[in-house]
């Protein structure tokens, strides 16, 4: 895939999913501790989130980082927004903003 | 605990130099990792600067990357920052989160 090409593939995710999680691994199999605890927190919100796992395409896991110029993976959008790695989110999820964010994604049901 | 190796010198150099650290710490946790003894691979900063105030974490971590840039694009491929204000370093006590384990990702490049 083309650098174009794989930037276009990116954003499509993240459009495609209101809540996106660039990690190593997938949801059921973390290869990472530290995206281990980002689908950790995600899970407790009970909110639907989708997953890229960088492991699998070097052409996205280095896309990404030049995506949001941020170096490392994992990498969490919500609405387009990009919130962050597995510090961030983590004391974001300390501090109720992580609840706040993620409040107009859960389903109202 | 062994001498820090040049990585974490070097990092520890730029970050004093340029942040004006109240509180500065570089740890080296590659050997949590499935990499060759001795590697310089992963690393944990913890940093209490008045050059944080009144920046959101993404803003914080970004700062970081950029004084960081020459390692992030070299030898060190993990980098978990915890980037706070002075003030919130004394209020927490300068108790920080650890780093969760390795899943075995990097094994896998």
């Amino acid at each position: 895939m083309a650098a174009d090409d794989t930037q276009k593939f990116i954003a499509q995710l993240i459009r495609d999913n209101r809540v996106m999680l660039f990690m190593k691994g997938n949801r059921l199999f973390p290869q990472c501790g530290f995206s281990s605890v980002v689908v950790d927190i995600l899970k407790s919100h009970k909110i639907p989130f989708g997953t890229f796992n960088v492991l699998q395409d070097m052409a996205v896991r280095e896309g990404i980082k030049q995506y949001s110029e941020w170096p490392t993976i994992p990498q969490l959008y919500v609405d387009g927004e990009f919130i962050g790695g597995c510090d961030i989110v983590r004391e974001m999820e300390q501090t109720g903003e992580l609840a706040e964010k993620l409040a107009p994604v859960r389903p109202s049901s | 605990m062994s001498e820090p190796g040049p990585v974490a010198q070097a990092i520890t150099r730029k970050l004093a130099e340029a942040l004006n650290p109240a509180a500065l710490e570089v740890i080296n946790e590659s050997h949590m990792h499935s990499v060759a003894p001795g590697s310089e691979t992963h690393f944990k900063v913890v940093i209490a600067s008045e050059a944080f105030a009144g920046k959101s974490p993404v803003a914080r971590h970004r700062q970081v990357h950029a004084l960081l840039k020459d390692e992030l694009a070299g030898p060190v491929h993990a980098l978990s920052i915890v980037a706070w204000t002075p003030d919130i370093w004394r209020q927490r006590r300068g108790a920080f989160p650890p780093s969760p384990k390795c899943l075995g990702g990097s094994k896998a490049g």
